[in-house]
């Protein structure tokens, strides 16, 4: 009786850990409707997986036709930026346990999954990303030196090199550009990736271009738009403190002045 | 919550399959809207922004002093608002320090919240149109008040009849 009570209820813990959840996401397809729509999709996963492991169950086992955009799948790339919940994040660095609430085995709210805010939508979540790359190569975003190239490295000290660190850690992965609301109303605006990425090297002691750089982005369309309303600091997955560099060209730009 | 971004003419195509495209019916086209081309503005290589925007704090701190100071001299010392009268205004205005106070408060208050809303203007309006109309509106009601304004605190006459 014992025994037999237990190895009913042995494969149960087993199966438990899985919640079930739904994931409400925006599809868009233009060869088939011209408008978009929310899809719901309800799966048994694993709490403690990522948004991405959920979207490739969905893509694989429940609907084939789902789009969007991965590579490494690690939070290195970049690909797979993408609207949960309201806020931009990068799929595959969100935990289902850390953006839903759990009760019964089952997910309280349904994840909301949809595109990037401000760029054109080409299919479900994939977005042009081509205004975007835009504004990043506008900024000139490599290293501009002049006379004989050295034999050996360029050396920097600690301290020259600390000046930048922040903004090196940018994946390009528009989460930044995207929450930003000046630039979803008017896309000129070179947004908040493309100026993080003119700090990387406008501070960089051993770029030359810095005064160039920095000329671009006194354009009406450059640093003066930003509102400082901090929404691209919430959204970067990668923890820069893009506000911060906005204001540190501001800064620059004030200081050269005079 | 706008990702409309087709620009489909809709057909009310709730069911899918009635507005299936095919070769001889093709998906629109769609232009994506951040593309810089030929119609994009140049850069304009001037330094107006960073003025703007530094106009906006400076002016704001002197601000802070000439209103605090002015709405304590109207609406708490000295017997409050009940005491403001012809006759108030026109001993105020008999001094040249008040006369630029108030001179200086009316510059900077309009400029202030034309520069304002001329930056809201910029960030919401969508089209070119609607904001080239919506600036010439705010920039002709400033010019309006502060000449008016002006031509007021210089031509004040405390003979009145």
């Amino acid at each position: 009786m014992d025994k037999s009570g237990e190895s009913a209820a042995g494969p149960e813990p087993t199966a438990s850990h899985l919640v079930t959840i739904t994931f409400r996401i925006r599809r868009f397809n233009p060869e088939v409707a011209a408008d978009a729509e929310w899809e719901d999709f309800t799966l048994d996963i694993d709490p403690k997986d990522r948004v991405l492991d959920a979207l490739h169950r969905i893509k694989w086992e429940l609907d084939g036709t789902l789009t969007f955009r991965r590579s490494c799948a690690h939070g290195i790339c970049g690909s797979d930026a993408m609207r949960i919940n309201g806020r931009n994040r990068l799929a595959c660095k969100t935990l289902i346990k850390d953006i839903t609430g759990i009760k019964d085995g089952k997910g309280t709210k349904p994840v909301l999954v949809e595109a990037i805010k401000g760029l054109t939508v080409l299919k479900d979540l994939v977005v042009d990303m081509e205004p975007f790359f835009q504004a990043y190569r506008d900024v000139m975003p490599f290293l501009v030196t002049s006379g004989n190239e050295p034999t050996r490295e360029r050396l920097q000290s600690d301290a020259d090199r600390a000046r930048f660190d922040d903004t090196t850690k940018c994946i390009l992965c528009a989460a930044c550009t995207s929450s930003c609301p000046v630039f979803w109303n008017d896309g000129q605006y070179f947004g908040p990736a493309a100026i993080v990425n003119a700090h990387r090297f406008i501070f960089d002691s051993r770029d030359e271009a810095g005064e160039q750089r920095l000329e671009i982005l006194n354009d009406k369309d450059g640093v003066w738009r930003c509102r400082t309303t901090f929404n691209c600091t919430d959204a970067c997955p990668r923890g820069i403190e893009v506000t911060k560099a906005i204001q540190e060209v501001k800064r620059a730009l004030i200081t050269r002045r005079f | 919550m706008s990702t409309e971004t087709a620009n489909a003419p809709s057909e009310g195509g709730g069911s899918t399959g009635t507005t299936r495209y095919s070769v001889d019916n093709p998906a629109p086209l769609m232009t994506p809207p951040r593309a810089r081309t030929a119609r994009t503005p140049k850069s304009t290589r001037t330094n107006f922004e960073l003025y703007g925007w530094l106009f906006m704090r400076l002016s704001g701190i002197v601000l802070v002093v000439l209103v605090i100071g002015h709405l304590l001299i109207q609406l708490v010392l000295d017997g409050g608002v009940s005491k403001i009268s012809f006759a108030f205004v026109a001993g105020r205005w008999a001094s040249p320090f008040w006369q630029i106070w108030d001179l200086m408060m009316l510059w900077l208050a309009m400029l202030h919240g034309m520069n304002g809303m001329r930056t809201i203007i910029n960030d919401y309006a969508e089209r070119d149109g609607t904001r080239m109309w919506l600036k010439m509106l705010l920039y002709t009601a400033t010019a309006f008040t502060v000449l008016l304004g002006t031509l007021v605190i210089f031509t004040f006459d405390p003979n009145i009849r």
